[in-house]
């Protein structure tokens, strides 16, 4: 993509997990990147209670002058859903032609532990199928490519490589994004990067 | 922090670099979401004063004293919080200031985190100081500044009004260098200061003043004060709106003519009535209380407003759309029918919960338990339950005492009122304080982890450390509760429950009041995180696939396929409830 088509670029990303999976410092570091590409961008996080393990959602929202904070059903262009099951809760924000991008990893919510609900089986297999030709779906365990890297706390860096092979904005600005957003956490840049690069082999 | 013009922030974190762009000396707030991290990221300004205070009415009453006293001051709070805060901030506007004062309401539509849905417009109306009400963090910056310099010029507090999606989302703020800290000359004025009738009656005089001239010159240059915003389009359909529904209403009515308020109270009523003018169709789109509505009305302007839209939860631009656009909204690329069910995902407490010992307790018990705000109002769901009512800050403790005094003390043997450390000494201590003064025989279960853990590890009065993680000092809550009257105080490490349930049982058959303090640091602060090598591990052999340490809900702790609990070593906390919980001796201390 050129620099002029960039700087045209709208784009509605959602990254769907659970508190405690990084989704709010993957949500900053997509903020920073809309900045240095010269864009409009707002990042609408969700504290508090949600956090406990709870379903987290963090709306990125970028173009040249962006309103409304949240993404709404059928208007996301992305989907990154950090755990299985948040995939098939967060599904319908996905627009025609969007790209849900899954992690395998599968974090049994309470009501499944209590034996109350039954974690549902084949969910890639069920998304591919209502996706049809509307959208397309991409699963993999970015858990296992994270630990690969140096932690489980990597997993956003994982997704982030995975929608970067999509999005064609050059490595070098995703790069520069990572190195920013761990500023003052130096240590922590080269582990991060690896995972981010394991991310973008995935989807190959 | 590098300065760098151009930064993406949080609206809490940009009323935070207003604050210090405006020239603020003092803040002083209590933590409550969504307003928590305005005070938080003060804390990085160095020239600034900050502090956590014990609740929202100290912080307020310290921003009214170091206003008084010449200097720019700030209180931020949840919109609960206001009602806390209430009783200064109604005669802060009598008083006005000196240095310029602000108090800051973080509403919150769709309670997100929060145990009601109040709209904090009204404060501003009944206390008769203006309002502002930001829509991105650029505005919420902006329009701090602004609120400075109407409090000075206008002689009063003002209040910025904001909402989750606001203090919550982030978006790109220019920032600029910041004015010189002035302490304006203090002089003894008691016409002015002191609040008796005598006074109090002729500074009411000056309140109703001030707001008809502040609704005047909102409404005689509305461009000019860069609060309000007229976008005149279609002379077919006109909005008005404020704050996040203004972001919705741009988005879904992209025809609309939108006249956007940003001083919210009072209303520039001469500017809305041209507005209305110009228009066939006038809507007002708000969140919660028909705020703008009723007031327009009361100006003799037809318009609709919530016979369109709900009085609960946020708004949205396909809400918007479909009740005033001929334009479908979105549809999408998957759709729900095809798809299994996806069981709800509800908070739990972390692996390492202290609070987790104590409600397995309690559930055992089967008492009635009167509850308070915090992570702990989590134990009221499964798997424990073990909650049978929590109102607000504080309330458990005098809640219990009513168990007591309706049922002539025949409650008190089956009833626990359970607070958290920092709860308890924002407004729980004086309840205390109430129970032994009126003979109650209740139990309460102080829940000590040494921190402020709901809204995300603040320090607190019996932490030891104040908001710059500097030492302070602590207040010893056995000391406070014997100096009180309390004369039955016990503490117990909430992990072993089978003591805590034994304690909690004698103290229950006391006919006095009794403290009970479990005191466990969270789980999630450094002092409250277990050794590596303390973590549980399974002995397979052993293990019956009972399911008990299954049932109590720990994160760290799965079931396996064969219904034998399988450890999460990243996850475990080396809390060692689970160790306790087994009968079989399959889980020990032991993890690498």
């Amino acid at each position: 993509m050129t620099n002029a088509a960039l700087s045209k670029m709208e784009m509605n990303i959602v990254l769907a997990g659970v508190g405690g999976q990084g989704t709010l410092v993957a949500g900053k570091l997509l903020g920073i990147l809309a900045i240095h590409l010269g864009l409009d961008v707002k990042v609408s996080e969700v504290h508090g209670m949600s956090q406990r393990g709870g379903s987290v959602i963090t709306y990125v929202k970028i173009g040249r002058k962006v309103f409304s904070p949240i993404i709404e059903k059928g208007s996301a262009d992305y989907c990154l859903a950090f755990e299985e099951l948040e995939a098939l809760r967060w599904s319908g924000l996905l627009k025609q032609d969007g790209v849900l991008i899954v992690n395998s990893q599968k974090i049994k919510p309470l009501p499944v532990l209590m034996g109350k609900a039954v974690y549902p089986d084949h969910i890639e297999e069920s998304l591919t199928a209502a996706a049809g030709t509307n959208a397309s779906v991409k699963e993999f365990d970015a858990l296992t490519a994270a630990l690969s890297a140096g932690s489980s706390r990597t997993v956003n860096m994982v997704m982030l490589g995975a929608l970067s092979d999509q999005m064609t904005i050059p490595a070098e600005m995703w790069e520069k994004a990572i190195a920013e957003v761990f500023e003052g956490k130096e240590k922590l840049i080269p582990m991060n990067l690896k995972a981010f690069h394991a991310g973008r082999e995935l989807m190959r | 922090m590098g300065f760098s013009l151009k930064q993406i922030l949080l609206g809490n974190e940009a009323v935070a670099r207003g604050a210090y762009e405006a020239g603020v000396k003092v803040v002083s707030s209590y933590p409550g979401t969504p307003s928590t991290e305005i005070t938080e990221s003060i804390a990085q300004y160095d020239r600034i004063y900050c502090e956590w205070a014990t609740n929202e009415k100290v912080g307020a009453e310290v921003a009214i004293g170091a206003s008084i006293r010449g200097a720019r001051a700030m209180t931020c709070m949840k919109h609960v919080g206001v009602n806390v805060a209430a009783d200064p901030l109604f005669t802060a506007s009598y008083v006005g200031v000196n240095g310029g004062l602000v108090f800051i309401a973080a509403d919150d539509p769709g309670m997100h985190s929060s145990q009601n849905e109040q709209d904090s417009r009204n404060y501003a109306r009944a206390a008769k100081i203006p309002m502002l009400e930001p829509s991105d963090s650029q505005e919420c910056k902006d329009f701090l500044i602004k609120a400075y310099e109407i409090s000075e010029e206008y002689d009063t507090p003002v209040m910025l009004r904001l909402h989750t999606r606001v203090s919550h989302s982030r978006s790109i703020v220019e920032c600029e260098e910041p004015k010189d800290i002035i302490i304006r000359p203090y002089e003894k004025n008691i016409d002015k200061y002191v609040m008796m009738p005598g006074m109090a009656i002729k500074r009411h005089v000056f309140v109703e003043d001030r707001m008809l001239r502040l609704s005047a010159a909102s409404s005689a240059e509305p461009e000019k004060t860069g609060l309000h915003k007229m976008q005149f389009k279609s002379s077919e359909l006109g909005i008005i709106t404020a704050g996040a529904s203004y972001q919705y209403v741009s988005e879904a009515l992209p025809e609309a003519s939108v006249l956007k308020l940003g001083l919210i109270w009072p209303l520039p009523s001469s500017f809305i009535r041209e507005f209305a003018s110009k228009v066939k169709r006038l809507v007002i789109a708000e969140e919660l209380d028909p705020f703008l509505e009723t007031e327009i009305r009361a100006m003799g302007i037809a318009c609709e407003g919530k016979s369109l839209f709900t009085l609960q939860g946020e708004y949205s631009a396909s809400m918007i759309r479909s009740a005033l656009s001929d334009n479908p909204n979105p549809v999408s690329a998957i759709s729900a029918d095809s798809l299994p069910t996806a069981p709800g995902r509800p908070p739990v407490m972390c692996a390492g919960c202290p609070h987790k010992g104590l409600f397995l307790a309690l559930s055992r018990l089967k008492v009635q338990v009167t509850g308070d705000i915090g992570c702990y109002t989590l134990g009221a769901l499964p798997p424990t339950s073990a909650m049978d009512c929590c109102v607000c800050m504080g309330a458990s403790i005098g809640m219990a005492h009513g168990f007591d005094k309706a049922t002539d003390g025949e409650a008190s043997s089956n009833t626990v009122a359970i607070i958290g450390d920092s709860t308890f000494l924002h407004s729980g201590v004086t309840n205390l304080i109430n129970a032994v003064y009126n003979q109650s025989r209740i139990t309460v279960v102080i829940l000590d982890n040494s921190i402020t853990g709901m809204t995300g590890h603040q320090q607190n009065p019996s932490t030891g450390l104040n908001i710059r993680l500097c030492p302070a000092p602590a207040v010893n809550l056995e000391d406070l509760c014997r100096a009180v009257g309390v004369h039955s105080i016990r503490v117990v490490d909430p992990v072993d429950t089978s003591l805590c349930q034994k304690i909690i049982k004698e103290e229950l058959e006391k006919d006095c009041v009794s403290v009970v303090i479990t005191r466990r640091p969270c789980a999630l602060i450094p002092k409250g995180k277990g050794r590596k090598e303390d973590r549980t591990v399974v002995n397979y052999e052993k293990c019956k696939a009972c399911g008990q340490c299954i049932r109590m809900m720990c994160p760290a702790l799965t079931e396996g396929s064969d219904k034998k609990p399988v450890i999460d070593e990243a996850a475990c906390n080396s809390c060692g409830l689970c160790i306790n919980l087994c009968k079989f001796d399959a889980l020990t201390k032991g993890g690498m």
